[in-house]
């Protein structure tokens, strides 16, 4: 019987095999294995279900994923971290070519192109942000939100963080576990009523002991933080670093932290022409000022520009390669390796395609869709549109407590509405009671919020 | 079927695409447009107004990002082009990225992975409308607790760097629980292993300790006895290490440091040439962790997003990240409960697409699949290993027995012969259309190359590839400025690096850092 070829595996033909076992000089592939003693090669055989052709394949996978009801066959109304927006279709062409796809550690020489592209993703960003260095793209925010955090220990040589008790707790998680054991968390208070960070508490906490205080803008629970100039000027008195996570489709409206004080600004690059992915299209992205000691904490790739032996001609590099753990090990800063390089290749994309005026108008798009829907949640009876007063942007709580329902059971009477509702936020923030966060942006119809609307006000009337 | 083939060897007419492609900010052209923003509805714009006015004054952007202006067909342009002069692992031979197991990407997986029904999936949707998804990390989970032996597995960790980041936290947790964590403060590692072995434990506070290999290339035993103590908080390791060679004897090293309280963390980022040979479970390894776009022939991505599945023996199930899927009442459900959990790696679940595509992989190949895997990775390995050393100027240093998947080499004869070094040999290899990397630091090995074949090039696809080192070789002792002065059929010539990348008034970052830094200074000094 002919031995059956994987199509995957070409020199699975015996006579090849031969051919090569001869130039070794061995008579079977296992002899190679001769360095493996006994006890240690595995005995058993692995239990996986049989092998299928790429036709079967198809079938079993697509029968499985049907199992999934999508965001475009429900409404979502889910935000918290990983947002639904439109994504043109240029990204999702250039992100499935095949040279970037599978492309990874080249050289400048063969990847000139890899180079180019995040060198043009970091300058793009750069003018989001109006900073002059912007990182190769970390794992995520929290990620990024992390990684600022401990540059900005090194920076001053301090160990305490400030953290605002409004960032995402899930990226708190991911900050604090990366920060144990070397640095020390404490948290800043918020005002119930807007939202917005509480100075008296941070007043009392900071002091010449403190790195850094990092809060988000827009903010986790979807407020803008309009305090950020005196909040800066707070933390210069006693040298502590302002960082802001940031969420960038903000910032074609939104003033950029770097107006009002930032000195590390972070977030995540999954608005910027990435799907959802179940979560699987989060990047990270850490900014700051050209200064010799920001950027020599950065434990990033970064690329820069420079000539070549050719005039005119430019090529790309790694800038101060040396400071990584790649050159250094565990004296490198932090650690690097793959990352999420073709997210911010593809937020490149999305920033060249959108121009000024693209994320302008979607900045607004964003804004009149949300404000919308909260105007017409406030003409529910008992549920209050915004619990916070402070503008917000794209995300914002809906307050149930007094309907006498639970978020919970309003989430599940919604799905019979084919609507995914707002996250809710009773476990994460128990002192809103049934509060639920959702999140509205330029994909939301008005009949989208409209059937919102009636299906919450036929639930919460029932 | 016999067909003539025509004597080819490597590709000496490869000329890399070169289209002088500017920056995209040189592409601006003042009211152009790339896309058109989904509009709003009339009636929402009465209701609401224009959004903006009522931001408070302080948070409004006072002018427009400067971003440039360009119609859509010359943004496409712009990055196909910018792909062209990308030599992705679709396009070459690309065996010279040893430790990174570059493979075939099946092209079925990436049509399964945009479907929307994944594509379009939010984490935090109802787990009634997920159980697709959820099926398929759950299937993958069985799937990887037979091909190491351990009790479960999380695919959090986006990269292999944040899966040992995240073996690492689960060290400190698990001693911390057991009133240890103060004493115990020392990782050792080995000095072949990835260089985020080291770094990840010390960004978890450890002071890091190194050992280096025997005269025959193994880890050694001796020195790892005498560096144990009551501070040994853990020991991460690879096997095979970057040089190729297998430590036969990785359960007495795991039973040195189980035997002071250690934990044993595994780095299998490269296991091809193990899967369904050998296992972390028999080698004593307590957590181990597998490159889900290496072995699994997910795609690099130009770096990313990744997967680093990391799977751990029960003791430890309730130290992983949350949440991980598990299955009970005929439903696929996030499971929390995790009493010691370090947290959070990474945002919600992880890549959920990199986790599809190791799981298609898997199921395209089934048990005796994969075990063709490995076998002919060792296969292609040890037939380069013996073509690669008869070069002229090459060698292989270490042990002379066989290597698993990958092979550590020298060129350290060649320089000292001709001048050429291992880097220029990585410039000329791009003039044949051949991606080649010169290895790790620090450089153990003089003058390192590393070579990892896989299982899916054919003896062509080897015999090429060594046949364009063969050339090299030639060139360097016959005619080394070839070598010196490569590339010559690139994109772009040499770099002019000089202190361009590392002085902080000349290295620029961004195209405004090269706007003010170079353009601004050359303007100024032309007045």
């Amino acid at each position: 019987m002919s031995q059956k070829i994987h199509p995957y595996i070409p020199n699975m033909v015996p006579e090849i095999q031969e051919e090569m076992l001869n130039e070794i000089g061995v008579q079977s592939v296992m002899e190679l294995y001769n360095c493996i003693p006994k006890e240690l090669q595995f005995q058993g055989n692995m239990d996986l279900p049989k092998p299928l052709t790429e036709y079967e394949l198809r079938r079993y996978i697509e029968a499985i994923l049907q199992k999934n009801i999508n965001t475009k066959e429900y409404v979502s109304f889910l935000g918290a971290g990983c947002w639904q927006h439109f994504i043109p279709a240029v990204c999702d062409e250039i992100n499935q070519r095949s040279e970037f796809l599978t492309a990874y550690a080249g050289e400048p020489y063969e990847d000139h192109g890899r180079f180019q592209a995040l060198f043009e993703y970091q300058s793009l960003l750069a003018e989001l942000v109006d900073m002059d260095v912007v990182n190769v793209p970390t794992f995520d925010w929290g990620q990024a939100a992390a990684t600022s955090i401990r540059m900005a220990a090194r920076i001053t040589k301090r160990k305490k963080v400030l953290l605002a008790k409004t960032v995402a707790p899930e990226r708190t998680k991911i900050i604090t576990n990366y920060g144990s054991p070397d640095l020390e968390f404490e948290f800043i208070d918020f005002q119930l009523e807007s939202g917005l960070m509480n100075l008296e508490d941070l007043i009392v906490k900071l002091s010449e002991d403190v790195a850094a205080l990092y809060f988000e803008n827009p903010s986790y629970l979807g407020f803008i933080e309009s305090q950020g100039e005196t909040i800066a000027k707070l933390l210069k008195e006693k040298g502590v670093l302002m960082i802001v996570g940031v969420d960038p489709i903000s910032l074609g409206i939104l003033a950029p932290p770097s107006h009002y004080g930032a000195d590390i600004v972070c977030g995540d690059l999954q608005p910027l022409g990435m799907h959802m992915n179940f979560s699987g299209g989060q990047a990270g992205f850490i900014t700051t000022r050209d200064e010799v000691e920001f950027v020599q904490e950065y434990p990033s790739r970064l690329f820069g520009i420079i000539p070549t032996i050719q005039k005119g001609e430019y090529g790309f590099g790694d800038v101060a390669y040396d400071r990584t753990s790649f050159a250094l090990r565990e004296k490198g800063k932090e650690s690097v390796g793959t990352q999420t390089a073709l997210w911010g290749i593809t937020a490149g994309v999305y920033l060249a395609l959108m121009g000024p005026d693209g994320m302008s108008d979607v900045g607004q798009a964003i804004r009149q869709n949300s404000q919308y829907a909260v105007k017409q949640l406030a003409n529910i009876k008992g549920i209050k549109g915004s619990r916070f007063r402070s503008p917000f942007f794209k995300e914002f709580i809906v307050d149930f407590n007094e309907t006498d329902m639970t978020v919970k059971d309003i989430n599940q009477k919604l799905l019979q509405y084919k609507i995914f509702g707002g996250k809710d936020l009773s476990i994460e923030f128990p002192e809103l009671g049934q509060c639920a966060l959702y999140c509205v942006t330029e994909i939301h119809t008005k009949e989208d919020i409209d059937r919102l609307i009636d299906s919450l006000t036929e639930i919460i009337q029932k | 079927m016999e067909i003539k083939k025509r004597n080819f060897k490597h590709n000496v007419d490869f000329h890399q695409a070169k289209w002088n492609e500017p920056i995209i900010f040189e592409l601006h052209q003042k009211g152009e447009k790339g896309v058109e923003v989904p509009p709003v509805d009339e009636e929402i714009t009465q209701l609401v107004g224009d959004g903006i006015s009522d931001l408070p004054l302080e948070m409004k952007r006072k002018s427009k990002a400067a971003l440039p202006e360009i119609g859509q067909a010359r943004v496409l342009r712009h990055y196909l082009r910018l792909s062209q002069e990308t030599l992705g692992s679709d396009f070459n031979v690309e065996i010279g990225q040893g430790t990174c197991t570059m493979k075939y990407i099946p092209k079925i997986n990436e049509f399964l992975v945009r479907d929307p029904k994944l594509t379009e999936l939010h984490p935090l949707q109802d787990e009634s409308t997920v159980q697709g998804i959820l099926e398929i990390f759950y299937k993958l989970d069985l799937c990887m607790r037979e091909i190491s032996g351990m009790d479960c597995f999380t695919f959090q960790p986006s990269g292999g760097t944040q899966a040992l980041y995240t073996m690492a936290s689960i060290v400190r947790k698990y001693h911390e629980v057991r009133g240890e964590g103060d004493q115990r403060d020392e990782i050792i590692t080995t000095i072949f292993s990835h260089p985020s072995q080291a770094a990840t434990a010390a960004v978890k506070g450890y002071k890091i300790i190194t050992l280096h290999p025997d005269e025959d290339g193994f880890p050694d035993i001796e020195k790892l006895k005498a560096v144990v103590s009551e501070r040994t908080a853990g020991f991460v390791v690879a096997n095979p290490e970057d040089t190729g060679i297998f430590n036969g004897k990785i359960n007495e090293f795991t039973k040195v440091v189980h035997d002071v309280g250690g934990l044993c963390y595994y780095d299998q980022a490269n296991a091809n040439g193990l899967l369904g040979i050998t296992r972390a479970k028999e080698a004593g390894f307590d957590m181990c962790f597998f490159n889900l776009h290496k072995t699994f022939a997910a795609p690099h991505m130009c770096g990313g997003p990744a997967t680093g599945a990391l799977g751990v023996i029960e003791d430890l199930k309730e130290f992983l990240p949350t949440a991980i899927v598990d299955y009970k009442d005929d439903k696929y459900y996030l499971n929390d409960e995790l009493p010691h959990s370090i947290g959070k790696i990474r945002a919600f679940h992880g890549v959920a697409q990199t986790v599809l595509r190791a799981y298609a992989w898997i199921r395209a190949l089934g048990a005796d699949g994969l075990k063709e895997v490995a076998k002919t990775a060792v296969l292609n390995n040890n037939y380069m290993y013996s073509k690669v050393r008869k070069i002229k100027g090459a060698s292989a240093p270490y042990i002379k027995g066989s290597r698993l998947e990958q092979v550590r080499y020298s060129w350290e004869g060649l320089t000292k012969d001709t001048g050429v070094t291992t880097e220029d040999i990585q410039r000329r290899m791009t003039d044949f259309g051949l991606h080649y990397w010169t290895s790790h630091h620090p450089y153990i090995v003089k003058q390192p190359f590393t070579l990892e074949p896989t299982e899916s090039y054919s003896k062509q696809d080897l015999d090429e590839y060594i046949s364009a080192l063969e050339q090299i070789s030639k060139e360097a002792y016959e005619n080394p400025m070839i070598v010196k002065e490569a590339p010559q059929q690139s994109t772009i010539h040499q770099l002019d690096e000089q202190d361009f990348l590392d002085h902080p008034e000349k290295w620029c970052i961004t195209w405004r850092a090269y706007q003010k830094k170079v353009i601004h200074k050359q303007k100024s000094m032309s007045k």
